[in-house]
């Protein structure tokens, strides 16, 4: 069929993870130097022994797929499924290990907000800065340029250099540039994470204007499941490198959350992580689910308490209030509530526990996921320290008894929350 | 079908697009040099003056180190003039070979980010250098009028030199910056060739003191060459070229560019993977 713009074949990606050197992507010389001699001088007394434990990582591994013009494609996955390595080679920005892959149209990738800004650069220099390295000409910035200071809102600061930005405007005059590109594939990580949920719904719809109106191709990866299921026609779910479920957003994400029951666990520990989660000021250590005589479960009964708990360190003391918050989505994806800890106070370098306590009869049966962050509040803003979306899960469960109000129901009970409210039945002479 | 594909990624296989890419992204890299020019003399004080005051300053200790001190050949010719005309393709060449050996590494998030033929980067320091060399250069006019030094004809062919001081910091910076994204030990390298350059090319002194026999062996150094050019072009006078050693400097600066472009483009689709 000619209307195939993509075409992946057997796609593999494969990474050598060096356990002598760490987690450092470079070498130094002299490291190499002293390899060599070694190297060699061990084949001169006729040994041949590793030096280091070299190990093979693939990213991705017999990969294929095909995309139609037009289609609107979400990427969903695990942290560490492949998704981001997928679109990085679809954008040409690093080389597959196997496999092919044939493009048949210009490609724009939107792997990061603000590739390329520059903080000294006013936002008007940084507009045409931007559009060229997405992929712009100067005449095509020059002829969408009040459009996309229209769309970002900062006319008023376009010629101040963005380092004086607030980060909400930063992000918005980012998001403007890109939201402008018009190549005929659109590769778009996860970027709409950060910005104001009002932003977030603009861009969308100008993704889905441009998609729908125009035939422009799109591959969107996201975590949320809310995104995927609006903007896309079409579901890629990925698992360790591997295409696992390839079909409409609504089966994608239900076998997407339906193995995450399986996987996500009700106990993490991030302290034997290789990558530590957060950023100088805290970092994530434990989390876990726990019933309220302490024994960690993923099973928890409608009518009983629990809580989550998450253990962090405060590794800088600033002036700024680091606060615990949790974030409980359904199986839908659909955010249930997020809790922040109240009453919060500043605190010294250590290791601390957070406690959140969850009532009784409040989520209905279902499986929850739970994502662990802390945002650290200062004078001049907030920031976001880490966010480990989907990190533990639970299974709320009805025992079926008379505290239940089934009356011999057994069927399920729709709704998002099951709360026990006060009834009252009266009756009325009349 | 497959021929229909404009593009086709394989492992393992170069692109056959590179050059044409290149091209294509033409626009990318006159906004990259503009932003290197723009970012240059924001928030500095006295901004362009910094491309005069360098030079000028340098040329005057050079002048008293050794002209005044160590009495030097001065070739007939005043020697603050003498020694400015080999500051500048020295300067040209320490810029634009420092900037491209570093510039992978101090854009790797343009490198992890987007995909265009990465040689634009290191090549757009080029451009400051060749500003920052169009600066000093009108510091020369105005040293030539305050020592009533009347240029010859040659001058005209000064661009072919400036082209040879390109050819020879690209290829240097091709190979450094490449070597650089993999190896950070050679953020410590390049400032003590730039150093060591500064005392082992003739920009001091003549290449005429260095005795015959040995100017070939001196001309190892591509930017003995260069400078000689240089000299030769700006000074109009005879001698200053030694041609065997002029062509073996173009021969070896060549080579060197050679080099840099072949294992830049080897090295090139790994940068993403180990920046």
């Amino acid at each position: 069929m000619s209307d195939t713009v993509i075409k992946v074949e057997n796609l593999g990606k494969k990474y050598i993870i060096n356990h002598e050197t760490g987690a450092g992507g470079y070498k130094r010389f002299s490291e190499e130097i002293v390899n060599f001699f070694k190297k060699t001088g061990k084949a001169a007394i006729g040994r041949n022994t590793k030096l280091s434990a070299k190990e093979e990582f693939w990213a991705l591994k017999g990969v294929s797929f095909d995309v139609k013009q037009g289609d609107r494609i979400g990427i969903i996955g695990r942290n560490g499924a492949g998704k981001s390595t997928l679109l990085k080679l679809l954008s040409r920005i690093t080389e597959p290990s196997s496999g092919r892959i044939s493009l048949n149209g210009r490609v724009a990738s939107l792997l990061e907000v603000g590739t390329g800004f520059h903080p000294e650069l006013t936002g008007r220099e940084n507009i045409y800065l931007n559009g060229a390295i997405l992929g712009m000409g100067k005449s095509e910035i020059k002829r969408k340029f009040d459009e996309i200071v229209d769309f970002s809102g900062v006319e008023k600061f376009l010629d101040t250099p963005v380092k004086r930005y607030s980060s909400g405007m930063y992000v918005r005059l980012a998001f403007s540039v890109a939201a402008h590109l018009e190549p005929e594939i659109l590769v778009v990580d996860e970027v709409l994470a950060v910005g104001d949920a009002d932003f977030q719904k603009k861009c969308l719809g100008k993704m889905e204007d441009v998609s729908k109106s125009e035939g422009r191709t799109l591959l969107f990866v996201s975590h949320s499941m809310a995104s995927i299921t609006s903007l896309c026609n079409r579901c890629i779910y990925l698992s360790e490198g591997k295409v696992c479920a390839d079909s409409t957003p609504s089966d994608a994400i239900l076998k997407y959350y339906s193995s995450n029951l399986l996987n996500t666990p009700y106990h993490m520990n991030y302290k034997d992580f290789p990558k530590k989660i957060g950023d100088d000021v805290v970092i994530l250590l434990e989390g876990s689910i726990e019933k309220l005589n302490g024994e960690k479960t993923s099973e928890i009964e409608i009518h009983d308490a629990f809580c989550i708990k998450m253990k962090y360190q405060i590794l800088l003391e600033a002036n700024q209030l680091i606060v615990p918050n949790f974030h409980f989505y359904n199986e839908g994806g659909i955010c249930v509530f997020v809790s922040g800890a109240r009453d919060v106070k500043q605190m010294t370098t250590g290791i601390y526990e957070a406690i959140c306590h969850i009532p009784d009869n409040l989520m209905n049966e279902g499986t929850y996921f739970v994502g662990l962050a802390m945002t650290s509040y200062m004078p001049t803003g907030c920031k976001v320290n880490f966010f480990e979306l989907n990190a533990l899960s639970f299974n709320v469960k009805d025992p079926m008894d008379f505290r239940s109000a089934r009356y011999g129901y057994t069927g399920p009970i729709p709704g998002v929350v099951r709360p026990i409210l006060d009834w009252e039945i009266v009756k009325v002479n009349e | 079908m497959s021929s229909e594909f404009i593009l086709v990624i394989e492992a393992g296989k170069t692109e056959r697009h590179y050059w044409k890419d290149i091209w294509r992204f033409r626009e990318l890299f006159l906004f990259l040099s503009w932003k290197d020019l723009l970012v240059r003399y924001k928030q500095t004080v006295i901004g362009v003056a910094w491309s005069v005051l360098r030079p000028l300053l340098t040329m005057i200790v050079f002048t008293f180190v050794f002209g005044r001190l160590a009495k030097m050949p001065d070739e007939g010719v005043p020697y603050p003039i003498l020694v400015y005309s080999a500051m500048l393709p020295w300067q040209f060449f320490s810029n634009s070979f420092t900037e491209a050996s570093n510039s992978l590494v101090a854009n790797s998030n343009l490198v992890s980010k987007i995909y265009f033929p990465r040689l634009i980067i290191p090549t757009t320091s080029i451009i400051v250098s060749f500003v920052d060399f169009l600066i000093s250069f009108s510091i020369l006019g105005c040293l030539m009028v305050w020592y009533g030094f009347m240029p010859s004809i040659q001058i005209l062919t000064l661009p072919l030199f400036l082209i040879f001081a390109m050819i020879t910091s690209l290829g240097a910076g091709y190979f450094i910056a490449a070597l650089n994204v993999k190896y950070r030990d050679f953020r410590y390298v390049i400032p003590f060739i730039v150093q060591f350059g500064l005392y082992l090319s003739p920009v001091g002194f003549s290449s005429s003191v260095i005795p015959e026999k040995w100017r070939l062996l001196y001309s190892i150094n591509p930017m003995v060459g260069v400078i000689d050019g240089f000299r030769w072009a700006i000074l109009g006078k005879e001698g200053l070229v030694y041609l065997p050693g002029f062509i073996l400097s173009i021969a070896l600066s060549l080579l060197i560019l050679f080099i840099g472009i072949i294992y830049f483009r080897k090295t090139e689709k790994t940068f993403a993977d180990v920046i």
